[in-house]
């Protein structure tokens, strides 16, 4: 579903120039993981943001990175940004302290269709820096928890010290309106929890598939093999929502990298329906 | 244990969802109501395999040995989920530990008792390796995504 | 519709200087017709033809005293319109910061394009919907389009790879030009046959010496065009190609066509309607003065599709497939029409002389066989 907010007026009023804004806080996930957030009204005022859009954030000299949202997005002041480093620019941007200043533009994209949701079961399946893009999904849930069944959320990390957001996770899973399954792909002596695929943690819930909406956010194989659960499970594909990801260098819908057969992932997407992608995932090298 | 008692909790695991009654009453002879402790030996690497667990309630972290190294633990199981298939396959001999993360009911189905049952009734014996052959190809699916290690080198969501 | 004869001609290019438009046309350069700056009529390509076939094209000279005689070279109207290389910000290290420089502003040029061929006009409207119609704009390409004057050539001869008329953008111009004219040699007498699409048009023709054109004009201008169309060796049947292709994306045709291409992105520089763009950002030796730089790119390149873990395609036979299945499929998807214009260049330029008409319709047959 297509949704788009507004794309903050920059003081220089060209689609592909950065706003400067500086780095108010770091945070280290996890060894390659980090989360760093802006303030945008220094110099985006009345930006705002719907949970799954993404922002291209840049570097000076150096490049630019399409890095999907992960704040909430009813909180003014607040932009999160939870980056892997990866490659040439998440690499800078990992260098970089709190004072630092930095580039941005968007926000772009499509978001998750909440309100869909509502009346209905939501199952927010994600894997590794998956998770990100979904977190503001659960800060809306919460927000207005009564409008809303059931909230599922299975998160799949590679080590219990890989696991993004910890300390949050954990309070979520000790709260009773909401319902949190965690697993790794490897455990140690001093985790208790689950250690295996997180498609394996469908085992341990009953979705009513009439009446649930899916969310899935993670590497592409996991999430083929997710949604082969929720089909599994009765869920009608247009029920399933994804986030998907390519190359991207505009974020505008121009410089045609981020193609997806017909769609343009970066103003069509990231998140689809899945009947609209269904048959894309099975093509090798699309 | 009453046999009665245990016949209804038998019926309850997804594991034996839609076995006959009378593969039911072949099966409850080798059964026994089994608790582990947080923190226990369900199974040990190298001890001779003589039991197939069906999960109640708790969960069960599989464990290589490693010298020098804390154990590393590879795949948990938990409630409504089964542990164990060394007992069917010759030397008998478990391959991993199982150590209880929680405390853990299920139901013990004893390895000689059920392979002596599988070679006298085929039938049964067959049913029983259908449903293990499920389990088995689930897990080695899982295992090889594990071993793909797809949150280690790849970005998802939206990233560069 | 008017005639004007060749001195008439000239006095329109003046007219249009007088109005402040630089004038971009055709010139013979290096054994190839190029567009670049020209001032006057003398500096199009008189006499000049082109001979084209796939991955072979030549220019000659005759006696003729045609203008236009030759067809189309490599460089499209794009490079003009979304240049090859576009600086799209500076910025300064400033304090702990950085600074965004402001805005040059380059004068916006205002330019007026003479001889443009009918299936290039389409291939500036197929451009026109990627970078002015969308949700976001191109603000260069929009302000020197919405200050193009567009003066069209009628094609009198196909070059060798043409096929417009199959792909309903040639050899005639029914509209969305300024002006558009027909070359007439008719025994001893050069002259042109003018029609006028717009106001702007209108008024300038307004100015320029000019009689009526008479039936027999209006014939042989009907003539020039039709005998243009007769001449078509080519051809590509567009009828449902989108499902074709997309029914044919593991076919071993493109394996077929992998073998032979070499990945070199000629076809994507002399596309007139492909629009890929990378990004450079690129700072002085001090670092004191960052620059971000737009420049073509091709889907061609190893790197396109890279993300975190690889590329996604990562060979030849899947690049070519995207180009291909992007060009006459996907872009009906995106844009509501074909993404091809017949102009052949890709032929021509293709080092093996790799043709899509041909390869398409080995597709369809394919896909026709199979149901």
């Amino acid at each position: 579903m297509r949704q788009m907010s507004q794309v903050a007026r920059s003081s220089a009023g060209d689609p592909m120039t950065p706003h400067p804004v500086m780095i108010r806080r770091i945070i280290w996930e996890n060894d390659d993981t980090f989360t760093l957030t802006i303030d945008p009204s220094d110099e985006m005022e009345g930006y705002q943001f719907l949970p799954g859009q993404f922002n291209m954030v840049y570097v000076y000299g150096i490049g630019e990175a399409a890095i999907s949202i992960s704040s909430n997005p009813s909180r003014t002041g607040t932009l999160d940004h939870t980056i892997h480093r990866v490659g040439t620019v998440t690499t800078a941007l990992a260098q970089k302290k709190r004072g630092d200043m930095i580039g941005l533009r968007g926000p772009y994209g499509s978001s998750w269709p909440i309100d869909i949701a509502r009346g209905k079961d939501v199952c927010i399946v994600s894997g590794g820096i998956g998770l990100a893009p979904l977190r503001p999904v659960i800060y809306t849930l919460l927000a207005e928890r009564a409008a809303y069944g059931r909230i599922i959320v299975l998160y799949g990390g590679r080590s219990p010290l890989d696991l993004l957001y910890r300390v949050e996770l954990e309070k979520w899973a000790n709260e009773h309106n909401i319902e949190v399954l965690v697993t790794v792909d490897r455990g140690d002596s001093s985790w208790k929890g689950h250690i295996g695929v997180v498609t394996a943690l469908f085992s341990y819930i009953k979705l009513d598939a009439r009446a649930t909406v899916a969310y899935v956010c993670g590497p592409e194989i996991m999430m083929k093999y997710t949604l082969n659960e929720l089909d599994r499970r009765g869920l009608a594909p247009d029920q399933v929502y994804l986030s998907m990801e390519r190359n991207m260098k505009c974020a505008i819908g121009i410089c045609g990298h981020c193609q997806f057969g017909p769609t343009f992932i970066c103003k069509e997407g990231p998140v689809y329906p899945l009947p609209r992608v269904r048959a894309l995932l099975d093509r090798k090298e699309l | 244990m009453e046999k009665e008692n245990l016949v209804d909790i038998l019926q309850q695991h997804p594991f034996l969802l839609g076995l006959s009654d009378e593969h039911m009453q072949t099966l409850v002879g080798c059964a026994s109501n089994v608790r582990f402790n947080e923190g226990a030996y369900v199974i040990r690497e190298g001890e001779l395999a003589n039991s197939f667990y069906l999960i109640r309630t708790g969960r069960v972290a599989l464990e290589m040995d490693m010298p020098g190294r804390a154990g590393l633990r590879i795949q948990t199981t938990g409630a409504g989920e089964i542990l164990g298939w060394s007992w069917l396959i010759s030397p008998y001999r478990w391959h991993f530990n199982g150590i209880a993360v929680a405390d853990t009911r299920a139901i013990a189905l004893d390895g000689e008792c059920l392979r002596r049952k599988c070679e006298e009734d085929p039938v049964f014996g067959y049913d029983l390796l259908k449903r293990l052959a499920q389990v088995m190809e689930r897990r080695l699916e899982a295992t090889r995504l594990q071993l793909l290690d797809l949150y280690g080198t790849t970005a998802s969501g939206v990233g560069a | 519709m008017v005639a004007i004869d060749v001195e008439g001609f000239d006095h329109v290019l003046r007219a249009l200087q007088a109005r402040g438009y630089s004038l971009l046309g055709p010139i013979y350069r290096e054994g190839a017709i190029v567009i670049d700056a020209i001032v006057s009529v003398h500096d199009l390509p008189r006499g000049y033809v082109d001979t084209q076939a796939p991955a072979s094209y030549s220019v000659t000279r005759n006696d003729d005293e045609a203008l236009f005689g030759f067809v189309l070279g490599p460089v499209s109207w794009k490079k003009f319109l979304y240049p090859p290389r576009l600086k799209l910000f500076s910025m300064t290290k400033s304090g702990k910061g950085f600074e965004v420089s402001p805005n040059e502003t380059p004068e916006v040029p205002k330019y007026a394009c003479i001889g443009i061929r009918p299936c290039e006009l389409q291939a500036i409207a197929i451009q026109d919907k990627i970078f002015s119609d969308g949700q976001y704009t191109d603000p260069v390409y929009s302000s020197v389009r919405k200050q193009l004057f567009t003066v069209v050539v009628q094609c009198a001869r196909p070059a060798g790879n043409c096929f417009c008329a199959s792909m309903n953008t040639g050899p005639k111009a029914y509209g969305g030009y300024d002006l558009a004219l027909t070359e007439i040699l008719h025994d001893d007498s050069h002259y042109f046959v003018v029609d006028a699409g717009s106001g702007a048009g209108n008024e300038l023709l307004a100015e320029i010496p000019h009689r009526p054109a008479t039936e027999v004009d209006i014939e042989r201008a009907n003539t020039v065009t039709r005998s243009a169309a007769e001449q078509l060796t080519k051809s590509m049947e567009t009828t449902d190609l989108p499902r074709i292709l997309n029914e044919s994306f593991e076919h071993p045709l493109w394996d077929d066509i992998a073998r032979r291409c070499l990945s070199c992105a000629n076809c994507t520089l002399v596309c007139p309607t492909c629009f890929c763009s990378t990004v450079e950002d690129v700072t002085d030796l001090t670092g004191a003065h960052a620059e971000r730089w737009r420049r073509w790119d091709s889907c061609f390149t190893s790197d396109f599709t890279r993300i975190a873990g690889g590329n996604i395609r990562m060979s030849t036979r899947t690049r070519y497939r995207q180009w291909l299945t992007h060009k006459v499929g996907y872009w009906v998807d995106q844009f509501g029409t074909s993404g091809c214009v017949g102009c052949g260049r890709c032929i021509t330029w293709c080092p093996v002389g790799i043709d899509l008409t041909v390869e398409v319709r080995k597709f369809r047959d394919s896909h026709t066989m199979q149901s």
